[in-house]
This record gives C-alpha cells, structure tokens and sequence, in this order.
C-alpha cells in the first residue's frame, strides 16, 4: 500500500526527521491560503501515487500566493501522467504547499527489503534528485548499500560510516547518523517495504530536511497497524481495482477485450501470454486466488463485466482440490445474474471435471469448454475475430 | 530416492484444527501421507480423526518421531510457528500460510541459517513426491511417479505444467513449490543442488515469474553445477510495467526482473526455455533429448 509524500513526510517527522513547513490543500482556495501564510514564495507539490512529478509539472515553485491558486486550479482533477503512472496517469485530488527551501547539497537515502539477502538494506547516494536510477546503472560506485543484518540491527557507526561517505562531516554528520537510525525505525514499526528520503538536502541555512519522502506499507501486516486503511487513498486506484479488493481479489485493468478469470497469480500471467500468442487482447488480469471459492468466482465475473471493453470471457481455473462442478455452479449463478450475453470459454481442470463442464453446457449460456489451455485460447480468440 | 519427502517421512501439522489445516491434513493422508500428529495451542490431548493433537511441536517430535512440518498457522502466528519447528528438531518445514509479514520473516530466515531444518515456503502449494508422499495442498491425482525434479514459484501454474508433464508421460521425482514470497526458504539454486544430487531425477523443469532476479541467479549456477538437463517457462512476458514507487527496488535489481531478461539468461546458460504455457511438457521432452 502506498502513501502520498504529505502522509510519508508526517509519519518521518513524528520520528523526528527534519521536513519542511507544510499544508494539505484540497481546493485552490486553500492553496492560495497555505502560500500567503509561507509569504508567497512556496513550493505547490501535486500528491498522487507515483515518482516523476516534476518532469510532468506537477510540482512548481509559485512566488506569491494569486500564482499558487492559479497552479492549484491547473492541477486539481488533472490526471498528470509521469513514466511511474502509465499513460493513463493519475488524478490530482490533494496538493501540499511547503515553504520554500534554499537547498546546498542534494542526498538519495532510503531503505528497503532486498529480496537477495532477504534483509533490509540501506541505500545512500551523494548524488540524489530525480535521476538516481541513472546513477546506479552508470556510476555503481557512487551508491552506497548496506545490509542490515537483523539481530545485530543497524549501529551509530555503521551509518556515521554512511554519512562520512556521503560527505557530511562535524554536527551535520552526528545529525545524519540520528536521521539514519530513525528511518530505520519507521521502516521495523510501521512495517515497510520502502521508506525513501529523495532528496534529501542541507538547506542553505545549514539543516538536514527531508525534500521528499515515499512510504510503502507491507500489506500483510495491516493486522497490526489498524491506522493503516485510513490512510489509503482510493482516487489513486482504478474504481474496479477497489472493487476487486474489496472481495480480495487481484485485478488489474488492460487495454484488450477479452475478460479473463483465473486462479493463481502465476497461472493468470501465464493465461495472458497465451491469449497473445494467439493473436488474442487481453482486457484485464484477474487473479481470484488459488483456492477459488464459488463465491469469489461470482464476485470476479460481475467486475469483469463492468469493464465495457470486455467482448468475450475466458475462464481458466486449475481448481485441484476445488470440484470443477462447484465452479461450473459459481459461473453459471454469476453469468444469470448479471444477465451475461457474451460469449463464455471455459477451461477447467481439477476433480469432476466432466460433471462441470456437462453443468455448463446444459445452462443454456453461450459457453464452450476448452479441452486444454492452448484448445482453450484459441476458441476464445477466434470467436471474437 | 527423490529429495526432501519419502515413504519414511512422519508429518505433524502445525495448525491442524483449523479449517484449511484439517481438510489437507485428510486430503494428504488420502494421498499416502504418514500424518502422525498435530499440533494446536490450548487443544493437546484431542485426537481429530484419530491422529492425537499438542500443545507445541517439541510434544509431537518427543511422542511421533515427526521429522516433517506442514504449517498451516494464520500469519500473525506464522513465523513463530517455524521457528518452534526449527527448535524441535524438525528436517523439513513446509509453510503453506499467505500473508505474513517482511520483518516477521526476516528475522525467521537469519535465525534458521544456522539450524538443520529446511523451509519450503511461505505461501507455497507445498512439496510433493508422487506415489510417496504428499506434504501440502496440491492436487495429487495430476502427478506421477517419475524422473523429472520440479521447481516453481508459482502454485496453480505448476499444476498445469505438472499435468502437461504427465500427458506427455514425463513423471515426476518431486515436485517443488519454493513460495511467491519475497523473502523464502529454499531458492531455486537450494532446490535445483537437492535434484544434481538425486539419483532418481534425470531432468529437472523450473517455473518462474517476473520480478526479483532468482531465475537470472539460478540461471548461472546451473551453467557452472548442474549435471542434468533443465527446461523452463517463464510467465509474465506480455505483463504491462506495474506502477511503482520510489526508485530502491530498481537500484537494487538493476531495473531486471522482465520476462525476456530472465529468458535470455536461461537460454544463454544452457536451459531450454518454452515459448508458450501450451507447450511446458514438449519443452521438456526436448530437454531430455537434448541432453
């Protein structure tokens, strides 16, 4: 789950990191107030879920506060498109004001799970900002990363050793150090994947300050962090990705028409690959879960049916210890109840599988059954070309 | 021989009155599984169906003999759960439970570094060795007994590239479901050794996904270790670029983890990758013909 930089930036304050001065605007009314409380000079930041804002002008330096109201009306409701969105971008519903900062020096620092190591790893860079990935692909050694190791935890002097690299020496060092240590502890108690401080900066004045800050939560723990839904920003989220949520399903909306219901992440990914190869256009992955309970098949079918784009619905579910007739049920009750006049190929596999597939031939929906993945693909992919 | 389960192999199930704990622990037993005890806080000295319930595994190890663990504890107990399996004197832990946390793995992966048991998983279908003994919530009827070792990422996918091995009369030694996790037990290279070693496994068929660089790393140990043929099918090629956050992960992984990187690795270091989900099974017939 992903946070927007106002709530990263509030969670690291209250750790005790450095930010600027702040306001959540939600209407450019209260943009132009933020600005005229900072004198006018200020920094109008769009928050949405996704990096590269700047290069899409969503974040703009305004000198007084008439120009910050008029920024504001610009971004509200605009869906700003930046290389980490997709070309449908994101929409704009909440905008920081922060005072201006004169800024010395710029830092990358951010910590986050290596999957590798399988530890937590700190990464620091002297040279911060927007192309830090640049940085790592061209000027490896200009990166510098640390491995925590859990039961010796991450030591004063192991990150005075990152700050002294980053060049920060005297109090500005000592300062660095403490910054490190409680990045780390944002990362442990609020149990994220991602805790990232880019850029971080000396101002001109001579502080540490936190420029910008990305959070991302590690979903699974949500049981023991119940803050955690109230910070969730659907806007971010496609209307039928919520949806699908909600009943715990995986989906996540393509460009094509064909609909597509499977059970397992793998398994959908793979249901995907196949329907292009076959010259098909998936419209959606959809992921009902390993298990596949009547129920959720049910709910997916109505979500993919929402999708106006869908022409056809391709069912692929290796149900296994799941009784291919129960899922039969489970489509058939689905496709009645939303009244489905679209064609339907199935392709099941698991126990009582000729029971399922009798159940829905005989159901007087417009449904085929496929013989095998590939038998499958094609029959759906022809009978909508 | 196959790796990790046998015949021999004495299974307690961590979690066993609970709803999905109780129906595998009777669909495995159907299969053959030695279930010999479970194990439940708070409800030792029950029996369900005949198999006697306790308080914590150091009981069951101490009464059963149990050597192997299937865990079907809830995520919030999860990670404990391994650990205490780990101290009992466990070989073999299976984790099947989806949904537990990084921080309470992290600790859990560094802690078992030093121990004899083996974790397989979390949030993976389990392992499974055809005819002997089936630890974990794949459908058994699928396999059959055989030469070919199977390692995978995924649960579902590898139930269909089991069956397409089985429809083209390829058996399998043992089947291998490592956990879609982020943080796992065994990796690819850990299980992939296990086959190299086997003498009942002549060809091994990996399955893996986008994401993380595990095929890449796995991809070179087997150009410099492995003996035996290995075909592969890597899923998520026509998958869109995901949205994400921040720029660590594309640090740390170099911006790999696409499906055609992983493919022309494997396909560089010697593994005959399959072009379609369709074909999983002839892959692997070419493999064995190959080498």
């Amino acid at each position: 789950m992903n946070l927007h930089e106002y709530q990263a930036k509030e969670i690291i304050a209250a750790y005790g990191i450095p930010i600027p001065r702040g306001r959540v605007a939600l209407t450019s009314d209260q943009v132009e107030r933020a600005a005229k409380e900072f004198g006018g000079r200020c920094v109008v930041k769009a928050q949405i879920h996704a990096g590269g804002r700047g290069k899409a002008g969503g974040v703009r330096l305004v000198h007084h506060p008439e120009q910050a109201q008029d920024v504001g009306k610009e971004l509200f409701g605009k869906r700003l498109v930046t290389h980490q969105t997709g070309p449908e971008g994101l929409k704009v519903r909440r905008i920081l004001v922060e005072e201006a900062v004169e800024i010395a020096r710029e830092f990358y620092l951010s910590i986050t799970l290596d999957r590798a190591s399988s530890r937590y790893c700190l990464i620091a860079s002297a040279e911060g900002g927007v192309d830090i990935e640049e940085v790592a692909a061209k000027s490896p050694e200009k990166i510098h990363i640390l491995t925590i190791d859990p039961f010796f935890g991450l030591r004063p002097y192991q990150a005075r050793q990152i700050a002294l690299a980053l060049g920060l020496a005297g109090s500005l060092c000592e300062d660095c150090v403490n910054l490190i240590l409680n990045l780390y502890r944002v990362c442990l108690e609020k149990d994220c994947f991602l805790a990232e401080i880019n850029p971080l900066v000396v101002t001109k004045a001579g502080w540490l300050m936190a420029m910008d800050a990305k959070i991302t939560f590690d979903d699974n723990a949500i049981f023991r962090h119940r803050e955690y839904p109230d910070m969730m920003d659907y806007s971010q989220l496609d209307p039928l990705e919520i949806n699908a949520g909600k009943y715990d399903l995986a989906y996540i909306k393509l460009d094509g028409t064909i609909g597509c219901l499977v059970n397992g992440a793998g398994l959908a990914m793979a249901t995907l690959d196949v329907l292009k190869e076959f010259g098909g256009e998936p419209a959606n992955f959809l992921d009902v879960g390993g298990g596949a309970s009547r129920e959720k098949v049910a709910e997916a079918f109505k979500i993919i049916l929402q999708d106006d784009d869908v022409k056809g619905i391709f069912v692929n579910i290796f149900g296994g210890i799941m009784r291919c007739d129960v899922i039969a049920q489970g489509i058939i009750e689905a496709a009645n109840e939303v009244h489905c006049p679209l064609p339907i190929v199935v392709r099941m596999d698991g126990s009582r599988v000729e029971e399922g597939k009798k159940l829905l031939l005989e159901s007087g929906l417009n449904v085929q059954c496929g013989d095998s993945l590939g038998d499958a693909a094609q029959r759906i992919v022809s009978m909508l070309s | 021989m196959a790796v990790l389960l046998n015949k021999e192999s004495r299974v307690v199930v961590q979690g066993i009155t609970g709803r999905s704990g109780f129906l595998h622990t009777q669909l495995c037993r159907e299969y053959g599984t030695r279930i010999v005890a479970g194990v439940t806080p708070g409800k030792g000295g029950i029996h369900v169906e005949g198999i006697p319930v306790f308080n914590t595994v150091e009981e069951a190890v101490r009464h059963t003999g149990a050597n192997v663990s299937m865990i079907f504890v809830p995520p919030p107990g999860a990670a404990d759960a391994i650990l205490e399996a780990a101290d009992a004197g466990i070989d073999l832990a299976v984790c099947i439970t989806e949904g537990i946390p990084v921080r309470d793995m992290v600790p859990v992966k560094r802690i078992i570094a030093g121990k004899k048991m083996r974790l397989i998983g979390p949030n993976c279908p389990g392992v499974i060795t055809p005819g002997e003994c089936k630890v974990g919530i794949m459908p058994g009827y699928i396999h059959k007994k055989g030469k070919i070792g199977v390692v995978s990422r995924s649960g579902t996918l590898t139930y269909e590239a089991v069956k397409q091995l089985t429809d083209v009369g390829l058996g399998q030694s043992t089947c291998v479901g490592i956990g879609g996790d982020p943080i796992i037990g065994m990796n690819f290279i850990d299980v992939l050794g296990l086959f190299n070693e086997d003498p009942q496994t002549e060809g091994v068929f990996m399955i893996g996904e986008i994401g993380g660089g595990a095929e890449e790393e796995a991809a070179y140990w087997i150009r410099e270790n492995m003996k035996k043929p290995v075909g592969a099918f890597i899923a998520g090629v026509t998958a869109p670029p995901g949205k994400r956050m921040g720029h660590a992960g594309a640090i740390i992984t170099g911006g790999k983890g696409r499906a055609e990187d992983k493919i022309n690795v494997l396909a560089e270091c010697g593994v005959v990758v399959a072009k379609s989900p369709t074909r999983m099974g002839e892959t692997m017939l070419e493999a064995m013909n190959i080498g």
